[in-house]
């Protein structure tokens, strides 16, 4: 029986030789493909084909990858469960009765089943984290402007960032390795201004020696050795897990400690308010971005008469689903007048004290831990209905979001037979120490 | 009870502002939905005012003319177009 892993099946190929040659890469539909029809998972982008390959497409072909189709995803990244997809829900192969995880569920299931080598997915809120720790692989969300966002569809532009997906750390990281860089047509991406910082000759978005990823070996960090790491562990996000989670996680703690870690507790008292502060936000610019899919540029249009209003609203009743509508409507609330300072302002600064709280833990421990889901994979069906439910099931994951820090989601154990994932959370550009760290875990 | 309440005219309000139809079953169980999802945002209430790093900086080129999708390729995706533009509804 498919799982439903892919929305289209078609190989790209890449170039003869490169550090991917040989290896198969699903990449997740919000990502652009040259000639290759990019869904995001919606029927309003049901037909769209990008004129233009996405940077970290243009870096798979070139590293020699074979790209084997466009995975599965909740539409526009907006969901945890990848049963928001407009082409149907993917299974997750470990256990099909039970949801992959999303939005990125799609990419995640189809390299968890072998179906390819890796993946690509987007981590907006824990996208590729929780997909990664549902179907029991690795996941990583890189530190924001560490890979390039050009040519992927945005949702929520301040938070998301395109991440690697694989079975092992060390395949994770060498796709991370690939993917990294400066990139000119990217302003997200990260830059250092030269010396004078004066907007002389180094000044620039493509100037590639000030870029973080220039002397890293992410693949080389994958060697096992967590001696003498402190990591720090957020109590605060053990509370409200489900019982036997907590309990895979202490084991595999206790695991490090026996392999030389050290362990100290940290308590982030923002945490407390991140959930509402991340979805504030992603939905705030979920109805900016989403403005453009007016079904005359792109999108289906339905052929609608009357004004460009009308027909616009029209079309957009007929192209978005239920979520997305949902997230485009509650943003639109956010940002309206009269509400504004109560929730947008409100984020903003709830934004600013995660990022605070974490800056203050890494000042005591090299990484931090947390279980990467606080509950088990739910079964196909059962969480659509409530989406406050589904919403809290992001509370590990948003935080790290919220601060633009890199973190990676790797197998801890099992519960019942489904996979449970241990989330390590790095300091800014810290994506190999948190790879050396995960790497222990898996050992 | 929360002082957010939100009603069936409100949420058509809203999705008049977003430019997105709604069918009359839709606003009803969003009403619904978002009275407890304003509800728990409302948590939002108890964040300090926290001063921001502004680590913001402008990332400028020269500005010269570099290579971009060609007329062809923008207007590929369009449903309806004439004379080299988009076509759309009447804007009024």
């Amino acid at each position: 029986m498919s799982l439903n892993a892919f929305i289209t099946e078609e190989a790209i190929e890449g170039d003869d030789d490169g550090a991917l040659s040989g290896k198969t890469v699903a990449v997740k539909d919000n990502i652009s493909t040259e000639g290759v029809r990019t869904t995001c998972g919606s029927a309003m982008l049901e037909s769209y084909v990008p004129p233009y390959d996405a940077t970290v497409v243009e870096r798979l072909k070139d590293a020699g990858a074979t790209i084997v189709g466009k995975a599965n995803m909740d539409e526009f990244g907006m969901g945890g469960t990848t049963e928001t997809s407009a082409y149907g829900p993917t299974k997750n192969p470990v256990d099909e009765a039970h949801v992959p995880g999303g939005s990125s569920g799609g990419s995640a299931a189809a390299v968890a089943a072998g179906e390819a080598d890796l993946a690509l997915g987007s981590d907006t809120g824990g996208s590729v984290r929780n997909p990664a720790a549902f179907c029991g692989v690795v996941g990583i969300k890189p530190t924001y402007g560490l890979v390039s966002r050009y040519g992927l569809v945005a949702y929520a532009n301040s938070l998301e960032q395109i991440g690697p997906i694989a079975r092992s750390v060390e395949d994770a990281a060498a796709l991370l390795d690939v993917i990294s860089g400066p990139d000119p047509r990217d302003s997200t991406t990260r830059f250092d201004l030269d010396d004078e910082g004066d907007g002389g000759s180094g000044d620039t978005a493509g100037d590639a020696a000030a870029h973080p990823a220039t002397d890293s070996n992410y693949a080389a960090a994958a060697d096992g050795d967590v001696a003498g790491t402190t990591i720090g562990v957020v109590t605060d996000l053990l509370d409200g897990a489900d019982d036997r989670v907590v309990e895979t996680f202490e084991a595999a703690l206790d695991d490090l400690r026996a392999q030389g870690a050290e362990t100290v507790e940290v308590s982030l008292d923002s945490v407390e308010h991140a959930v509402q502060a991340y979805y504030v936000i992603a939905m705030s610019e979920a109805s900016s971005n989403l403005a453009r899919f007016d079904g005359v540029r792109y999108g289906t249009s339905g052929g609608y008469e009357g004004n460009w209003n009308d027909a616009f609203a029209r079309a957009r009743e007929e192209g978005f689903g239920e979520e997305v509508k949902r997230r485009i409507l509650l943003g639109t609330y956010a940002l309206s007048a009269g509400y504004h300072d109560k929730y947008y302002k409100k984020a903003q600064d709830a934004r600013a004290w995660v990022k605070r709280d974490f800056d203050d833990a890494l000042d005591e421990a090299d990484v931090l831990a947390t279980p990467t889901m606080p509950v088990l994979p739910p079964r196909l069906g059962e969480s659509l209905d409530d989406p406050l439910q589904l919403y809290l099931m992001d509370a590990n994951t948003v935080p790290v979001n919220l601060a633009n820090l890199p973190a990676i989601s790797v197998p801890a154990g099992e519960v019942e037979g489904l996979p449970v994932g241990l989330q390590l959370i790095g300091p800014k550009f810290g994506e190999e120490a948190i790879v050396r760290a995960a790497s222990a875990v898996e050992a | 009870m929360s002082e957010t309440s939100v009603d069936a005219e409100e949420v058509e309000h809203v999705a008049e502002l977003a430019r997105v139809d709604l069918a009359d079953e839709e606003v009803d169980a969003f009403a619904t939905q978002f009275a407890e999802i304003l509800e728990y945002f409302e948590a939002l209430d108890e964040v300090p005012e926290v001063e921001s790093d502004a680590d913001l900086v402008n990332v400028m080129r020269p500005d010269e003319v570099e290579e971009s999708l060609d007329q062809e390729e923008a207007l590929a995706n369009a449903a309806e177009t004439e004379d080299g533009f988009f076509k759309g509804p009447r804007v009024s």
